[in-house]
């Protein structure tokens, strides 16, 4: 039977890898992420599950050590923020370039300086092109779910997942959970069983040179593994609904059916929408809400199938590309580009390092994208 | 004075190694490259079972492209900066899986030990990881093509230091850093000093815990010296007392193999990158060289010889051995070479045996010397 239980995002993320059975977690102290492995060492330490925790010197180690316990043929877990994240980026290119199914989660925090501990998504977006499967939540039992998915599908098709949740707004504000029994977990995520391994029995190398002629196969091949992730993603939601009665889909939409406008956006700011978008339907507003939770493989037909229903995309991104503009914004244009019915699109950034975005903010800029004359391409800051 | 006439190495026990080789031909070393000679003969102490975690560095190339190995045990490449890290992880797993009988070896090069590395590194042995780390010193980012580290001697020339007087600042004192995390075992080792490479290797093998050893590693592309000088630079390191033969064993410290001292200037002059190192700087780095020799004496609570004579001892022989007595002194060492290595080595004593350049050799020394030879023949 499941049970209930009060829990911030970060304490979701722990019991997720606890239930998980992670082998070996290495850990590294950042603002907002520290309370997902303090939480990890106390179910540690109360023998909830039995993991080597290796106490590293810096998020850069944190990595390479569980890459080194990846190769090694074990289950790992670690978690980090932003500039924690930055400075895994070289090994984030090792982990996903090494086919090793690690999870990670990343509680968004933006960039330094200055320094700020408060939510934005630039530090999990710059990691776009690293191979990582990228997941964005919008609350603690999402999160704990997303985590299992993260293992379930990484363990299939052999590439790192990051399981990201908002600093505060979501790590660290409490909600109710539903927290599956142990049985439903082990019929959802098998032990790791995995399909290479440092082995003395069968000595090879991993890493080595690479020369011209191999290169760009393993990484076509990578490539491929993302597309074949989507199928993984939405067959394990499907199970997952199965056993838990919840799915969370990879582009969800909410009142878009026979939407005129589609509010666009990802993680947090989509539940904050949710009322926002009652309320304009009740006023007469035909519009509806699209959130992107996976980003990384990014799901182009799904995007196609919402948004060429709609007249007009409003697009919130909590981030910026600079000199260009917010980053979901840039990646639905592609894939809407050449395609019959493609609505007209605005792109808004706001809420970075943490800026408050309340449903007034959300209702104004509705408002603004609905009744903005369009002459090609707009971007506002909000 | 007299006390360390008498070479450590006689009172010891002489090692050999697993007839049986690990490492394999046909990996991608420059001729004379200390490495290949390190590498086979750790491979043969540490046995089959052990992983291997190896950054950037010469190893990484030597090892072979994708699809070879030569290691002959599994080996990891990792980011340069994260051999200890990656190699706690692949600890961690094995621990988790209840796996106690592999050993887990980082070898890396100097840039990946005393420079980039070294955050990583420090972390490892401060959590007391169990793993042993070989650092294999080049003195310089050979890889890449001799660029200055901090490993790199005063007065070396490189292609970053190119101007006079080479590097300026002095060798950075890792063996002082890695000895003050009291970590269970540390060695200084050298591939021309074979018994007491193997002995350290053996015992670093049997201690649990954090265990470093420091491979000085001859280069001949980067230190500019003669393919065939490798052997003869590792020993005239090791008696010019430039880079010591020691251990520190729970805090305390040995001289494991105490030389009769030989000045500085042969080692220097068989290496290009000292070519401009002339009269004061000679002085300078002497000076150097003694200061760090007498504390390291004061450590091992050894009085020590400061002033190195001006000539060297010299060893007369008048008559070489015969074919029977070389093998006799083989089977002391318990070599089992080759027929064809046999007659390598016994030509290799016919030619150096009455060759005054090595007089200042012992008769042990020359022996050991031939068989590290004979070792690398096989080996590059």
């Amino acid at each position: 039977m499941p049970r209930h239980e009060l829990l911030t995002g970060n304490e979701a993320v722990a019991h997720a890898v606890a239930m998980a059975k992670a082998d070996v977690i290495g850990i590294y102290p950042i603002t907002p992420q520290t309370t997902i492995i303090e939480e990890i060492c106390n179910l540690a330490a109360n023998k909830t599950f039995s993991p080597k925790i290796v106490h590293v010197e810096s998020e850069h180690s944190a990595m390479a050590t569980i890459i080194g316990a990846a190769f090694t043929g074990v289950r790992t877990f670690t978690a980090t923020s932003s500039q924690g994240l930055a400075l895994m980026h070289e090994l984030l290119h090792w982990a996903a370039g090494g086919r090793l199914p690690i999870v990670l989660a990343n509680v968004n925090r933006a960039m330094a300086p200055g320094w700020s501990i408060w939510t934005d998504q630039n530090d999990s977006l710059s990691q776009r092109d690293t191979g990582w499967m990228q997941f964005y939540c919008e609350s603690a039992q999402e999160v704990l779910d997303t985590i299992f998915l993260a293992y379930r599908v990484s363990e299939q098709v052999l590439i790192p997942s990051m399981v990201v949740l908002d600093a505060f707004v979501l790590s660290h504000t409490s909600e109710p959970v539903e927290i599956p029994d142990n049985e439903t977990i082990n019929k959802f995520l098998p032990n790791f069983t995995p399909s290479f391994k440092l082995d003395i029995d069968n000595p090879c190398s991993f890493g080595a040179l690479l020369r011209p002629q191999f290169y760009q196969e393993v990484r076509h091949k990578l490539n491929d593994a993302m597309s074949e992730a989507l199928i993984k993603i939405n067959e394990s939601d499907k199970l997952w609904k199965q056993l838990t009665g919840r799915e969370w889909g990879i582009v969800t939409e909410y009142r878009a059916d026979d939407a005129d406008y589609l509010f666009v956006t990802s993680a947090t700011t989509a539940s904050t929408a949710k009322p926002v978008i009652d309320k304009l339907r009740k006023e007469g507003l035909k519009i509806g809400l699209i959130k992107i939770r996976v980003f990384r493989p990014f799901p182009f037909e799904q995007v196609k199938k919402y948004l060429t229903k709609c007249k007009r995309a409003i697009i919130f991104d909590r981030n910026i590309s600079y000199g260009h503009h917010g980053i979901f914004a840039q990646e639905i244009k592609s894939a809407l580009y050449g395609v019959k019915n493609s609505p007209e699109i605005l792109c808004y950034t706001g809420g970075l390092g943490g800026k408050d975005i309340t449903p007034q903010l959300i209702e104004e800029t509705i408002i603004k994208g609905t009744k903005t004359k369009l002459n090609g391409s707009l971007f506002e800051w909000i | 004075m007299k006390n360390y006439s008498k070479p450590v190495l006689d009172g010891r026990r002489i090692w050999t190694t697993p007839e049986k080789e690990i490492y394999s031909s046909g990996h991608l070393a420059c001729p004379g490259c200390g490495v290949a000679i390190s590498a086979r003969t750790a491979l043969k102490v540490f046995g089959k079972k052990t992983i291997l975690v190896v950054p950037a560095c010469c190893f990484a190339v030597i090892d072979g492209p994708f699809p070879y190995s030569a290691a002959g045990v599994p080996l990891l490449h990792c980011a340069f900066e994260s051999a200890a890290a990656t190699a706690s992880g692949v600890r961690a797993a094995l621990d988790q899986m209840k796996i106690n009988d592999i050993n887990v070896v980082a070898w890396a090069g100097d840039g990946g030990t005393y420079d980039i590395g070294l955050q990583a590194l420090s972390a490892a042995a401060e959590r007391n990881e169990n793993m042993i780390y070989v650092c294999y010193d080049n003195e310089a980012y050979m890889n890449t093509g001799i660029q200055r580290s901090s490993a790199t001697p005063a007065g070396a020339w490189t292609t970053t230091t190119p101007a006079y007087p080479g590097k300026p600042e002095r060798k950075k004192d890792l063996a002082s850093i890695m000895i003050a995390h009291k970590i269970p075992y540390f060695a200084t080792a050298s591939i021309s000093y074979m018994n007491d490479f193997i002995d350290k290797f053996r015992k670093a093998k049997d201690i649990k815990g954090f265990r470093f050893i420091h491979l000085l590693s001859p280069c001949a592309p980067g230190w500019k010296h003669a393919e065939s000088d490798t052997i003869e630079l590792g020993f005239l390191a090791v008696r010019s007392r430039i880079f010591p033969l020691f251990e520190v064993e729970n805090n305390k410290w040995k001289i494991t193999y105490n030389p009769h001292p030989t000045s500085i200037n042969k080692y220097l002059d068989l290496q290009g990158r000292f070519k401009h190192v002339k009269g004061e700087d000679i002085k300078a780095i002497q000076t150097e060289v003694d200061k760090r020799w007498e504390e390291l004496c004061e450590k091992c609570d050894l009085p020590s010889q400061i002033n190195p004579p001006e000539q060297p001892v010299q060893h007369t022989r008048n008559q070489v051995l015969s074919k029977e007595q070389f093998q006799e002194v083989l089977s002391k060492h318990f070599i089992n070479f080759s027929d064809n290595e046999n007659e390598l080595a016994y030509q290799m004593l016919k030619s150096l045996w009455l060759d005054k350049s090595y007089s200042h050799f012992s008769d042990e020394e020359l022996i050991c010397n031939i068989i590290a030879r004979v070792q690398m023949c096989d080996c590059t």
